[in-house]
């Protein structure tokens, strides 16, 4: 992949661009996912021998990706996945899902089914993280030692913070939240098809926190404008976004396109608006803004909660103890090596790291191959110079049919795999091909470790 | 290391298409192999046969067309820029390059086999 050389973290990640244009589209998508490279597991001699036991808490995107590099890069480790969940969610699709383009089975499939040889799988949750004693306590109490630990326990959709907030009456009036998980998805689905056949007010927004896949609700105000085109009643509808702070995606150039596309679009962009309360009988939404509480009202609303780490990594030491990852309890690594910066023997990637940028599955992408090369050099006694600069990229999808490609790092730099080629902020029909057919083959083959 | 890996696009084309993957590469590598051997076996490119295979090739163009439409939801009126319209062409002539050699190939072995038989 084409990287800028002013970055020296993306060195070794060169691809000669000619190479990329052979692949075509699905070279694309692989950098949809966040690149053409082989994960750092290709790139060294044969295994490392080792009795170390490695803990990963979280089989999600991150914990399974793990996993499978490392079951592959040493030899003799005893490697165990934690994590209570038996259902394996692709989250990018929950946004097909909702936009009525997928089944919810598109998104659904088994933990196990990704499970590496030779790794166990304990399906308990992490009940507590005891970085001092370097073990981890299960939910019935089971104490877990190990060596080294990765933690990739992802985030928790902190909807109790929304007054008034009912999870249950997903679907129905008007209430829509595609991020709470495939049933959601499907019915935030079924209530926007409803509000498209009458119009009314469309109300969508983001929370204040970090959060996963920043695009997404972006993606979905969109889409909603979209299918209300398609079936003729936009006229009938007011489309209005929600923004935290005073601007629309924390990339600038990207917060300008897309204010552009918002006024291109007819949606009304309303700033420094955070939703604290929702009355569901009523239809309303309350924000806090600077000037004061205010009430918009709507036909359709897309909830997207605030965004916080699990409760047992909130409530443990591996939490950022200040700054601005402190609040929320994301976990206190270095930002380069993914290493905790109290813990050494501790890594964490995927959407629990208390990094900037970052939460997306192709973040992961990049993230992975970073914490398991320094943790395999530890293991080997070498050094190790790893790093991941913040790639995070999203498919903007700004019309069925159309997205953006966006990809970006830590210092809101543009990271564009196709210079030139696939512009960054043009709305293309090839990022949408790759989003509705590769993204998913991409993702499945990164948390099987082979891309 | 760090370049680019083949097996990593071939592993992500695994999980897009499953068995079809070989499925698809059976016939590509079935179709060329018939196309070679009726090349071979006639000592030249029989130019009416070609021509029939590039008539059928075209609608295989359009099928390769109207496959990608229905499997991403879309259509080509959501081209948006050049790259689009090169990806158009590009699955388009992979169409019907593909369907023109399979059909070449076919339709020269109906023929072999035919004057076997007379
Ligand atoms: C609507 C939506 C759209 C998105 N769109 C995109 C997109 O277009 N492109 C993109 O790249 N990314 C997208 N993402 C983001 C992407 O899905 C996540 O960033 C990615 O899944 C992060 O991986 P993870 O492993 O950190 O978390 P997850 O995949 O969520 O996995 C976390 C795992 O940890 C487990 N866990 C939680 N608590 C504990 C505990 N205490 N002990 C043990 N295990 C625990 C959970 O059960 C889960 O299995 C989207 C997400 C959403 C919700």
């Amino acid at each position: 992949m084409h990287r800028d050389d002013n970055h020296p973290a993306d060195g070794p990640f060169v691809l000669n661009r000619r190479q990329i244009l052979g692949w075509g589209t699905s070279g694309a998508a692989l950098a949809l996912m966040g690149g053409l490279t082989a994960p750092f597991a290709r790139a060294q001699e044969g295994p490392v021998n080792t009795k170390a036991r490695i803990v990963i808490a979280g089989a999600g995107a991150a914990g399974l990706s793990a996993a499978a590099q490392l079951s592959r890069r040493l030899n003799g480790a005893t490697i165990t996945l934690v994590d209570a969940r038996k259902a394996h969610y692709y989250q990018p699709g929950f946004t097909l899902v909702a936009a009525g383009l997928k089944p919810k089975t598109y998104t659904v499939s088994s933990t196990a089914k990704y499970v590496p040889q030779g790794v166990e799988w304990i399906e308990e949750q992490v009940a507590e993280f005891d970085p001092e004693a370097n073990m981890v306590v299960t939910q019935t109490g089971r104490k877990i030692p190990y060596d080294y630990l990765i933690v990739a326990s992802g985030l928790a959709l902190d909807y109790a913070a929304i007054e008034g907030m009912d999870v249950g009456r997903i679907g129905r009036d008007g209430l829509g939240s595609h991020y709470h998980g495939p049933d959601a998805a499907s019915a935030t689905w079924q209530a926007l098809s409803t509000f498209a056949d009458t119009g009314g007010v469309g109300l969508f927004l983001r929370p204040a926190t970090e959060m996963k896949c920043a695009g997404a609700p972006l993606k979905y105000t969109f889409i909603a404008d979209d299918v209300l085109r398609t079936r003729g009643t936009r006229g009938k509808a007011e489309i209005h976004y929600a923004a935290q702070n005073n601007a629309l995606f924390s990339v600038p150039i990207v917060s300008e396109k897309v204010r552009m596309l918002f006024r291109d679009r007819d949606i009304n962009a309303h700033y420094d608006h955070v939703m604290k309360a929702i009355d569901l009988g009523r239809k309303v939404a309350t924000f806090k803004t600077p000037g004061g509480d205010q009430e918009i009202p709507y036909d359709f609303i897309n909830v997207v909660p605030p965004m916080r780490a699990v409760p047992a990594v909130r409530d443990s030491a591996l939490a950022w103890q200040e700054g601005p990852f402190a609040a929320d309890g994301w976990i206190e690594v270095d930002k380069a090596s993914l290493r905790h910066r109290r813990f050494p023997n501790i890594w964490a990637v995927g959407d629990t790291a208390g990094v900037p940028k970052g939460k997306t599955a192709a973040s992961v992408k990049w993230q992975v191959p970073v914490a398991v090369e320094h943790l395999v050099a530890t293991v080997a006694d070498r050094p190790c110079t790893a790093a991941y600069n913040g790639y995070t990229s999203c498919p903007m999808i700004t019309r069925l049919g159309r997205a953006m490609l966006v990809e970006f790092d830590y210092d809101n730099n543009l990271l564009p795999s196709f210079p030139g080629v696939v512009a960054p902020l043009e709305e293309l029909w090839v990022t949408w091909v790759m989003k509705t057919i590769a993204l998913k083959p991409t993702y499945v083959a990164m948390i099987r470790g082979q891309a | 290391m760090q370049k680019f890996d083949i097996f990593v696009l071939f592993a992500v084309f695994q999980e897009m298409m499953g068995p079809v993957l070989w499925v698809l590469l059976f016939v590509a590598l079935a179709g060329l192999s018939a196309a070679g051997f009726v090349l071979w076996h006639e000592g030249g490119l029989s130019s009416s046969r070609l021509l029939t295979s590039e008539l059928i090739g075209l609608a295989g163009g359009f099928g390769a067309l109207a496959l990608m439409a229905w499997v991403t939801v879309s259509g080509f009126t959501d081209a948006g820029g050049p790259v689009d319209w090169l990806l158009i062409g590009v699955i388009w002539g992979t169409g019907l390059a593909g369907t023109t050699i399979l059909a070449y190939g076919v339709l020269g072995l109906i023929k072999v086999a035919g004057d076997a038989l007379a």
